[in-house]
């Protein structure tokens, strides 16, 4: 056992106590966390930051404003519905097409206001924010995903974590939705993690149920090497994006959108471990590395730069061929 | 260095509650496991006389500060009598006087004691001035300087000197010297008398002490002698009739001197008699006691002093701080997943009353219905407060069944259900559903047995009658939790699942 113990501290593992003492106490003030846990001030941040981010259509604050739920939503023909302080993707209600006061939802299923309108008082009262505390309603743009990862993954919201630290993306892993996850992208309730070389944006390694895998479990295909298209920007975005909150040890999701790229979906203050089991690498000699800097560019690009140089695999693996869905596969890596 | 502030912090801790523990323990001889038990005799001079007509007076020799001994308490049983104490310097007297008083009169007076723990007894008493060389008379003197010569050649000091003297003198063919010195004397104390003269021969200071031997159940006893050497710095004491030095455990000095340990005014036919009787006590109640006469404020201000009933809360609270440092160790060292951060500690106080095995039964069961009833009321889509009010209603409807249905089965232990947290249960059965929506079963019920683990675990470490104890009587053990948990506060090492979890990623290393 304590060889064991030995071995783990010897491979730079990064463990939740040691996260937690070392990185997020010292690196996340408190007083930043709300930056992040209201998914509402993120997105105004964002906005003012020229961060792109699903647009905001409304947001609903009090019961009286449900009454003017129809009016609110007539202009916009799909839209997502999500609360404020929400977290793992839970109560997050998609309408996928809308038609007079019906209202199709991503699940195909067709509903009326009356669903809607119940859906946003559970949020207000904070059924769907783990305190339970009173919560707001947004109402954004619906994202319409890139049929990149279509192969390999099963509904849901396909998006990417990268673990900011003090303003450097440091790792980054893509969560994939499987069935037995529901459609949320979070590893805990069995997406797959799929680790990401930084140096070229191209699938590694995964993880399911913190077992290696390289496949995914519903669709059968293999995950390495399929390539994140605009990795560079994408590395930039999440650099930009410590500048939004202040937070040293940072987690930024973002979902490429088909149409607009990349947009910053949240922002997480205690990223969770699992990333470094989907890259198979540990997190603490990378951290180290940015640890020791004595400052580190101010310039967005050139910390993304940083993270490709220093932490890009030896060996990425071959692109991928992804056949039939006409869909850019390899774009070129600028 | 932020990390070298804190152990600094922590071992102060550690010294302020191990310095009070040290203290307790040596010095006020506070017991470190519950069960010690000290033997406390209670000693009753019974003093009868035939008083005259007209003004009595009865002068009682009473102990002092018996070497060896701690007083617990005192009493006395005077009647009709004015009772007066008086000391001067080593001894005590009680004296009883009455303006008219006739007929057979009887008077008491108590004393209990106990062994003192920590072992000291130093014997009372001014440093004497060397007494002048006697002049013996013949064939007293010549038998005397014989022996002493004898005995100065057989030993280095004063005590063996003593020692040596004694043993001659007691010898049971004795030489004829010493037969001859044995002849002056008949009873114990001109013995004594006899062999502070003798004594006194070789300039040895001397005083005669008497004592009483402590035997359980003991009736019409009476005092003895002992005999007193002054060996230059301290007295050192000897019995006359054995030659062995030094008070045993139960001898008890009742006083100082030669003179009669009950003068009567105005009386006759006057006796004391002592009866003795052991009672074993609890350690705890005796250095209590002992540290209350002696006016110790740490014991003034100990939880001992609280209402009995109060003291049963502490009892109970001291032991939380225990139950938090297994949480502590359990979810940072171990990282066992557990509903709420100190829901355990709360359902291991509720298998106090329930007993173990009763207790998780009673738990599981209470959770499970509770469970099958939230995931009913998740279909009626309720607000958050009053799902959580109608969790709380079912919770304490089901308290409620199980007690009436064990009851009715003839299953008593089932009663004791009633005394769960039933907030807790409710707050249990709320976070358990949710996690089991938004993580799935497996979660939820990992993290459900976990916080039973984890409760069990610190029933069975919380509520063991000598940790009890030990927190009980030494409150500043806590602060040596305090230490442990701040430094476990910093711990940056890996969690044992985590070794689990990253397993595969020590093999990942070892190949590249």
């Amino acid at each position: 056992m304590i060889r064991l113990f030995r071995g783990l501290r010897h491979s730079g593992v990064l463990g939740m106590n040691e996260r937690n003492a070392d990185y997020i106490m010292l690196y996340n003030l408190r007083r930043n966390y709300p930056f992040v846990d209201d998914k509402l001030i993120t997105k105004q941040r964002a906005e003012r930051a020229g961060i792109r981010v699903p647009q905001l259509y409304a947001t609903v604050e009090i019961e009286r404003q449900i009454r003017k739920l129809p009016r609110l939503l007539a202009e916009h023909d799909d839209f997502v519905i999500k609360p404020a302080h929400g977290s793992g993707g839970n109560g997050i209600l998609v309408v996928a097409e809308s038609r007079n006061d019906n209202y199709r939802l991503a699940s195909g299923r067709l509903v009326g206001i009356d669903h809607i309108s119940h859906h946003i008082s559970n949020i207000l009262s904070g059924m769907h924010s783990l305190g339970g505390q009173p919560d707001k309603a947004v109402i954004e743009q619906r994202v319409i995903f890139d049929p990149l990862f279509e192969r390999i993954s099963h509904g849901g919201v396909p998006d990417i974590r990268t673990i900011v630290f003090r303003g450097v993306p440091v790792m980054a892993m893509v969560r994939l939705p499987t069935r037995g996850s529901d459609g949320k992208a979070n590893l805990h309730q069995g997406a797959v993690g799929a680790g990401l070389d930084m140096a070229t944006g191209r699938t590694t390694t995964a993880v399911w149920m913190d077992r290696f895998t390289d496949i995914h479990p519903d669709t059968g295909d293999p995950i390495a090497g399929v390539q994140i298209p605009e990795w560079n920007d994408l590395l930039e975005l999440s650099a930009r994006c410590h500048a939004l909150a202040d937070l040293g040890y940072l987690g930024v999701d973002i979902v490429l959108d088909r149409n607009h790229g990349p947009m910053v979906l949240e922002l997480n203050a205690r990223p969770g471990l699992s990333i470094q089991l989907a890259n198979r690498r540990p997190l603490q000699p990378r951290l180290q590395r940015i640890e020791a800097m004595e400052t580190v560019p101010v310039d967005p690009a050139r910390r993304a730069a940083m993270a490709r140089e220093l932490f890009g695999e030896e060996e990425p693996p071959p692109v991928q061929e992804v056949g039939g869905s006409g869909v850019a596969t390899a774009e070129p890596v600028p | 260095m932020k990390n070298l502030h804190l152990k600094f912090l922590a071992l102060a801790l550690c010294l302020i509650g191990g310095s009070g523990v040290w203290y307790k323990t040596s010095v006020l001889g506070l017991p470190l496991t519950p069960d010690a038990e000290t033997e406390v005799w209670t000693v009753e001079a019974s003093l009868s006389f035939q008083a005259d007509e007209g003004p009595t007076r009865a002068r009682l020799f009473i102990p002092s500060s018996p070497p060896g001994f701690n007083v617990l308490s005192e009493d006395f049983v005077s009647g009709s009598f004015g009772l007066t104490r008086s000391a001067d310097g080593t001894n005590r007297k009680a004296e009883w006087t009455s303006r008219r008083v006739s007929g057979t009169q009887t008077l008491y007076y108590r004393i209990q004691v106990a062994n003192d723990p920590t072992g000291a007894a130093t014997i009372p008493g001014p440093q004497p001035s060397f007494p002048e060389g006697p002049e013996y008379d013949e064939p007293y003197g010549s038998a005397a300087m014989t022996l002493l010569e004898t005995v100065r050649q057989e030993s280095a000091d004063i005590s063996s000197f003593t020692q040596r003297l004694l043993l001659r003198y007691i010898d049971e063919s004795p030489d004829e010297g010493v037969q001859v010195l044995r002849s002056f004397a008949e009873t114990d104390t001109e013995h004594t008398h006899n062999l502070i003269n003798i004594l006194a021969g070789a300039r040895i200071p001397a005083r005669s002490v008497q004592v009483l031997s402590l035997r359980d159940q003991m009736r019409r006893g009476s005092l003895r002698s002992y005999l007193e050497v002054h060996n230059g710095t301290e007295w050192v004491a000897f019995n006359p009739r054995t030659g062995s030095s030094g008070y045993d455990e139960e001898t008890l000095v009742w006083h100082w001197g030669e003179d009669a340990l009950l003068e009567i005014e105005g009386g006759n036919e006057a006796g004391v008699q002592f009866s003795t009787a052991r009672t074993p006590r609890q350690t705890v109640a005796v250095a209590q006691q002992q540290a209350l006469l002696g006016g110790s404020m740490l014991m003034d201000f100990s939880l001992l002093s609280l209402p009995v009933d109060t003291q049963n809360t502490y009892r109970i609270l001291l032991l939380v701080p225990i139950g938090a440092l297994v949480i502590v160790f359990m979810r940072n060292v171990i990282g066992v997943k557990t509903f709420g951060t100190f829901m355990p500690i709360l359902i291991a106080l509720a298998f106090r009353e329930t007993q173990l095995l009763w207790g998780v039964f009673l738990f599981t069961v209470i959770v499970a219905l509770g469970l099958l009833i939230r995931f009913y009321l998740e279909n009626l889509k309720l607000l958050l407060v009053p799902r959580l009010a109608a969790v709380l209603t079912v919770v304490v409807l089901l308290l409620a069944i199980v007690s009436v249905l064990s009851h009715k089965l003839g299953l008593d232990r089932g009663l004791s259900v009633a005394l769960f947290p039933m907030v807790i249960l409710a707050m249990t059965i709320e976070r358990m559903s949710l996690v089991w929506e938004e993580f799935g079963p497996r979660e939820a019920i990992q993290q459900g047995v976990g916080s039973l683990a984890v409760a069990v675990l610190g029933f069975l470490v919380m509520f063991n009658d000598w940790l009890e104890h030990l927190v009980f009587l030494f409150p500043e053990l806590l602060l040596i939790i305090l230490a442990v948990v701040l430094l476990l506060g910093r711990y940056t090492g890996y969690r044992l699942t985590e070794i689990w979890r990253f397993r595969h990623l020590i093999r990942e290393q070892d190949t590249r």
